[in-house]
């Protein structure tokens, strides 16, 4: 939120660097007293614990990323000495590997608070398509990095991936497949693919860095929504980011660690596949290849499509339509919480990516296809019909005049009806000796 | 010895079951029924298991025993040195010891000034010897499949060492109707039922010298515990730091609480005027 710098150099040194690169003083306003709405909940502080995410991926990345091999003979080996002959190797590697999973678990959290909230809407479309951004990079970057650990899981889910663009071969013949063997570097999947997919595993995610500090100018622009969707009235309704917010989004980030630790050291392989501590074998395709769990929804909508093209159309899609929601979502209103019709469809959405996730698992047949066509289906109409008909035809309910009335007025009126005492027990010597016992 | 291990000395099909069941349908359609059953994979009590658990190391040194005497003659473990078994957190044999186990064994090194490999005893910085010398001859010499490489087996299958226990003691009549295939053997806990592996435990086969009955369950049980073991050889320094971390996390979260009360406090006294300043 657009606020007077309030920094007051307090040195000399301080004035001088201030009148050269005023960074202490873009600190102290952003980060520091920074007006935040008071009533954020701990739904908005995922944003703090992604951008530790980032920072723990690629600190531990950049150490493992000093051991690994990226070549097909010794990838799978120098990642097993890194487990067994590195200082602290195992460490490293389960932490980098679980907190893929960490990281995906966060930013979904992140992407349906944002979308349960409105905060794609107006003024922060740039801000939601940044985010949207990250994501495709954050795909992209986990795709690759699961890739160089050259297990079966590893080399199929590459094999089949970059084969989705053969199907580019429809378009116009020759053209998929020459794309194909352009990202491959060869005729197959082997030693080039893999040192690029290294080359630029290390290279996005500081490409997402600098789209994570897009996000958060973005962010500081119009300030955070919050809760009830309505904006900032007063000063009275925000609180400086410091304390408040610092002390919040680290007690969250702390459960959130505490979370992801005990996965690293209790169950660093749960979310893992097996097949992917069998090296890789090109002669040999796995029974079911399928993707790390945050990619299944996507796998189960690429797979419900019967045609390969509009398969990848739709995997593609999927993600693409996120870029238009401000302007797919017609209401005026943006906290979901008073919208009576379309919270309902919110929560099916939530329920649908869900079990789009269960069916990517899932070998594509029987009802398990039905359901994924069906459930894809609900996953597109969500967003290309029922944003823009729900918001037109929905009455929403009265929006509270200001965050002071949304929170405080509530506060006051549950003092106000707050139970009455409770009457005193009775006295105890007044109780018959079987009570007291 | 050498009888028993050539009689052991057969295929795993493991890792070519499924290509091969996909390619050859009309093989596995004539049991439809029995096929589609999903094998049974018990779980077994294991002393490693999260979140205190640490190796037994007199089980893991009987593991390794049954590992060196009758799985050695096929599969490799090349991911593992003899210096491993020395190491905290595993079989812990002594120094001695695990320089005797690395001498028993002779190592191809080479090539010397004339250019010539040459045979010299084993020493603890060698990888554990490969019983074959490449992939081919480990095909040749049992019947076209290869012995996979055991040394993270227990992850690399559904159900870990649980997995190896069912294969390992899963050796069963089969049910009747039920063809097994020449040279395949049926397990009841092996995907598909038909394993090419022959029965390789039996009450007796490996003589203990801790007082261990020599039975088959006692070898399964010990051979996937010392194979989960080398899968995972920093299981317990994991589970010991895990336990700290989560303390110290404990402690700190419930500080970051308090704190958090104690700072959003001031707002709900009303004395929270200068907001911005």
């Amino acid at each position: 939120m657009a606020h007077e710098s309030t920094y007051q150099p307090g040195s000399g040194f301080e004035r001088w660097l201030d009148a050269r690169l005023p960074v202490v003083r873009v600190m102290h306003d952003q980060f520091m007293v920074f007006p935040t709405p008071r009533n954020l909940n701990y739904w908005w502080t995922f944003g703090g614990i992604l951008t530790f995410m980032l920072i723990a991926q690629i600190a531990t990345g950049i150490v493992l990323a000093m051991h690994y091999v990226p070549t097909p003979e010794h990838a799978f080996d120098s990642v097993e000495t890194i487990m067994r002959d590195v200082n602290w190797g195992w460490f490293l590697r389960y932490s980098h590997a679980v907190g893929a999973s960490m990281f995906f678990f966060a930013v979904y959290i992140h992407l349906f608070r944002g979308m349960y909230y409105g905060s794609y809407k107006a003024p922060r479309e740039v801000l939601w398509i940044i985010g949207v951004l990250i994501l495709l990079m954050m795909i992209a970057t986990a795709f690759m990095g699961y890739s160089l650990v050259w297990g079966q899981m590893s080399f199929w889910a590459v094999t089949v991936i970059t084969n989705l663009f053969s199907s580019l071969d429809a378009v116009i013949p020759g053209l998929g497949t020459t794309l194909v063997q352009w990202i491959w570097g060869g005729f197959s999947v082997g030693a080039p693919t893999l040192n690029r997919l290294y080359a630029l595993h290390y290279l996005f995610p500081f490409v997402i860095l600098g789209l994570v500090i897009l996000h958060i100018w973005a962010l500081h622009v119009p300030g955070n929504n919050n809760p009830t969707g309505i904006e900032v009235k007063s000063p009275k309704e925000t609180v400086p980011f410091h304390p408040y917010y610092t002390i919040k989004d680290g007690f969250a980030l702390v459960m959130f660690v505490i979370l992801f630790a005990a996965v690293v050291f209790y169950a660093p392989n749960w979310l893992g596949h097996p097949d992917n501590y069998v090296p890789a074998n090109p002669l040999q395709t796995p029974p079911h290849i399928v993707p790390e769990w945050y990619f299944l929804p996507f796998y189960a909508i690429l797979r419900a499509i019967p045609n390969k093209l509009f398969g990848v159309i739709a995997l593609l899609s999927s993600i693409a339509v996120l870029f238009f929601i401000p302007w797919l979502d017609t209401s005026k209103v943006r906290s979901t919480s008073y919208r009576p019709i379309y919270r309902w469809f919110f929560w099916a959405f939530v329920l649908t990516s869900i079990a789009l996730g269960y069916l990517g698992s899932q070998p594509p047949e029987g009802w398990y296809l039905i359901f994924g066509r069906l459930l894809t289906a609900y996953y597109f109409a969500f967003f290309l019909l029922i944003m823009p008909v729900v918001g037109l035809i929905e009455t929403p309910r009265r929006l509270p005049g200001s965050i002071t009335e949304a929170v405080l007025g509530h506060a006051e009126e549950s003092e106000a009806t707050s139970p009455p005492v409770p009457p005193p027990p009775p006295p105890a010597q007044q109780r018959r000796p079987a009570e007291v016992l | 010895m050498t009888l028993v291990s050539l009689m052991r000395a057969a295929s795993f099909l493991l890792v070519l079951a499924f290509p091969a069941a996909a390619l050859a349908k009309d093989q596995t359609a004539a049991t439809p029924e029995a096929v589609n059953q999903e094998p049974e994979i018990a779980h077994q009590d294991w002393t490693f298991a999260p979140p205190f658990g640490t190796f037994d190391n007199a089980q893991l040194q009987r593991g390794f025993q049954v590992y060196k005497e009758i799985c050695s003659n096929c599969h490799s473990m090349r991911l593992l040195s003899y210096r491993n078994l020395g190491e905290p957190g595993g079989p812990e044999f002594s120094p001695k010891a695990v320089a005797a186990l690395a001498r028993q064994v002779q190592i191809t090194d080479g090539p010397n000034d004339k250019g010539e490999m040459f045979q010299r005893p084993g020493k603890p910085s060698d990888h554990f010897r490969s019983p074959f010398a490449n992939e081919q001859l480990a095909r040749v010499a049992n019947g076209g499949a290869l012995p996979p490489d055991l040394s993270v087996m227990a992850k690399a299958r559904e159900g870990g060492p649980d997995y190896i226990y069912a294969i390992l003691t899963g050796y069963t009549d089969p049910p009747t109707g039920f063809k097994v295939a020449q040279g395949m053997h049926y397990n009841k806990a092996f995907p598909g039922h038909q394993i090419a592996m022959p029965p390789p435990l039996s009450d007796g086969v490996v003589t203990y010298t801790d007082g261990t009955k020599g039975t088959l369950d006692n070898y399964a049980r010990d051979v996937s515990a010392y194979l989960m073991w080398a899968a995972e050889p920093k299981l317990e320094e994991r589970h010991k730091t895990g336990v700290r971390v989560l303390l110290f996390l404990a402690v700190f979260a419930a500080i970051m609480y308090l704190a958090k009360r104690t700072v959003w406090a001031r707002l709900h006294r009303h004395d929270d005027a200068p907001h911005t300043a």
